[in-house]
């Protein structure tokens, strides 16, 4: 590849990276209203996450814990930001490889790591409480979430996130996943597995601000928690993302020269409604504890997703 | 220091006039509620008067929070808790005091436990008055503030780093009182 290649996929890569971190603080903002109308209060304005994070990032003093503490920062963003640029959006994939299906997975646990090592490195006990319920709730969503993606690959024949996305697309909506009743019943478990991917209501049992104190963040101030606001915003694009690539044709409904603006559009509106659905079921369930959320993933979520891997499997061999 | 927007240099003090701006309209509040003030935060909260309107969010810890509000009279014994929450905080930070109890003791003026004026152990930015002030004082109270960080006067967080010694002095002198059994504010 010439040095301009090399240029224009740099700049791309940035832009991808700058796009995605403005429209999860806009998400933000507007789940954060959305959550003030449904208590039937005001709310602050849309902008606000990105206040907040100016506000953050330009606080005088910093608290810093060790090189460890802010190493996990560039580590959590880092990975996040990777698997951000792995994603289809709207057809477009930046970065890809054979089997990047597997890849992704791989790379959506480093920023729980670089999390649990920051929390480690503060030395809080709170902080330590919130990172093993982090980690047991990675362990708990994961399960369904793999057996529904285990279920698409084997329909699809590919462990290629392109390859799952192009075939989706062929005949527009009606070819995606989910309007087939075994990827239904995936698409449920994978839902649900989002949502505690996104940490949102009955699962933000890691950050429980009333119990303990915010978890994992509980050390970080100014510019480090800034920062945590960046991942967190990254990170809600990055899982919406995956699941509109896995289920919903990864947004791409129209073919030729100027699709990829159509297509960017639909995938824009996608993520934001599942955003809306994942904000409403959090404003609408109090939290659960720790073992009623492993209970609720492994005994339902994983039954619900097998019965669709079986499914599937039967659909194929005949 | 400075920021290039488009081809011109963005000075320093427009950097931080920016600064001023976006942190008056994002406050995160500690509320160290002690006393009876603390009844007064839940309405602040929720949907009958929404403090989140203007920006303002309670936060959880010390290390993420800007303005750190006293609710009521204050013990020595939980002075000096205030002044480890107060110290943990990032600056720039920001202290309101509640009630007539932080003002001048109120109704625990001649208590032998209680401190009266609590501008002598951390800096104050803004006092609300009464017994009890009502939720609109808190809000009122918090538009005031930000009125002063826009006219760069909320600088308490300024004053004890200048001051430091002297606030020490106070401070050491209310703990002794509690080992040595002796009171001089009383």
């Amino acid at each position: 590849m010439d040095v301009m290649g090399i240029a224009i996929k740099v700049a791309l890569l940035t832009a991808y990276a700058v796009i995605g971190t403005c429209v999860g603080l806009l998400f933000m903002g507007i789940g954060r209203k959305i959550i003030a109308r449904v208590h039937n209060r005001v709310g602050p304005p849309f902008y606000q996450n990105f206040i907040d994070v100016a506000k953050l990032l330009s606080k005088k003093t910093n608290i810093s814990h060790g090189w460890i503490f802010d190493l996990a920062l560039l580590f959590s963003i880092s990975g996040i930001l990777l698997t951000l640029l792995f994603l289809p959006i709207g057809g477009v994939q930046l970065l890809s490889m054979e089997g990047d299906a597997f890849l992704v997975l791989y790379l959506l646990a480093i920023p729980a790591l670089g999390f649990a090592l920051g929390a480690g490195a503060s030395g809080n006990p709170n902080a330590g409480v919130g990172v093993m319920r982090a980690l047991v709730m990675m362990l708990s969503y994961e399960l369904p979430f793999i057996i529904t993606l285990i279920a698409l690959m084997i329909y699809y024949d590919t462990t290629s996130l392109a390859t799952i996305v192009r075939m989706q697309s062929i005949n527009g909506v009606k070819s995606w996943a989910i309007t087939m009743p075994p990827f239904m019943l995936a698409a449920f478990a994978a839902d649900m597995a989002l949502q505690g991917m996104l940490m949102e209501q009955p699962f933000d049992i890691p950050v429980a601000p009333h119990e303990i104190a915010s978890g994992p963040m509980v050390e970080f101030g100014g510019k480090y928690l800034g920062s945590l606001m960046l991942y967190k915003a990254i990170a809600l694009v990055a899982e919406t993302t995956l699941f509109v690539d896995l289920f919903l044709g990864g947004g791409v409904v129209a073919h030729g020269n100027f699709a990829f603006v159509i297509n960017f559009i639909v995938w824009l509106a996608l993520i934001f409604l599942l955003f809306i659905l994942s904000i409403l079921i959090a404003a609408s369930f109090p939290r659960f504890r720790i073992e009623q959320a492993f209970g609720f993933y492994w005994k339902y979520e994983a039954i619900i997703a097998a019965i669709s891997l079986i499914w599937v499997y039967i659909l194929v061999i005949k | 220091m400075g920021l290039y927007i488009g081809d011109k240099m963005m000075k320093y003090e427009e950097w931080s006039k920016l600064a001023i701006k976006v942190s008056k309209a994002s406050l995160w509040m500690l509320h160290f509620c002690t006393g009876c003030g603390a009844i007064e935060m839940p309405p602040v909260m929720t949907s009958r008067y929404d403090m989140e309107r203007f920006g303002i969010a309670p936060m959880a810890t010390p290390r993420q929070a800007d303005v750190l509000l006293i609710t009521g009279y204050l013990t020595v014994k939980t002075l000096r808790r205030v002044i480890q929450v107060y110290e943990q905080m990032q600056s720039p930070k920001y202290v309101i005091a509640f009630g007539s109890c932080t003002i001048n003791g109120g109704m625990y003026w001649d208590s032998y436990n209680t401190i009266k004026h609590l501008e002598k152990y951390i800096p104050v930015d803004v006092y609300i008055t009464g017994c009890m002030p009502r939720p609109e004082g808190i809000i009122n109270a918090f538009i005031k503030l930000m009125e002063l960080i826009d006219e760069g006067k909320a600088r308490g967080w300024e004053k004890y780093q200048k001051y430091y010694d002297k606030y020490k002095e106070n401070q050491r002198r209310v703990f002794n009182f509690e080992i040595e059994g002796e009171n001089e504010e009383y």
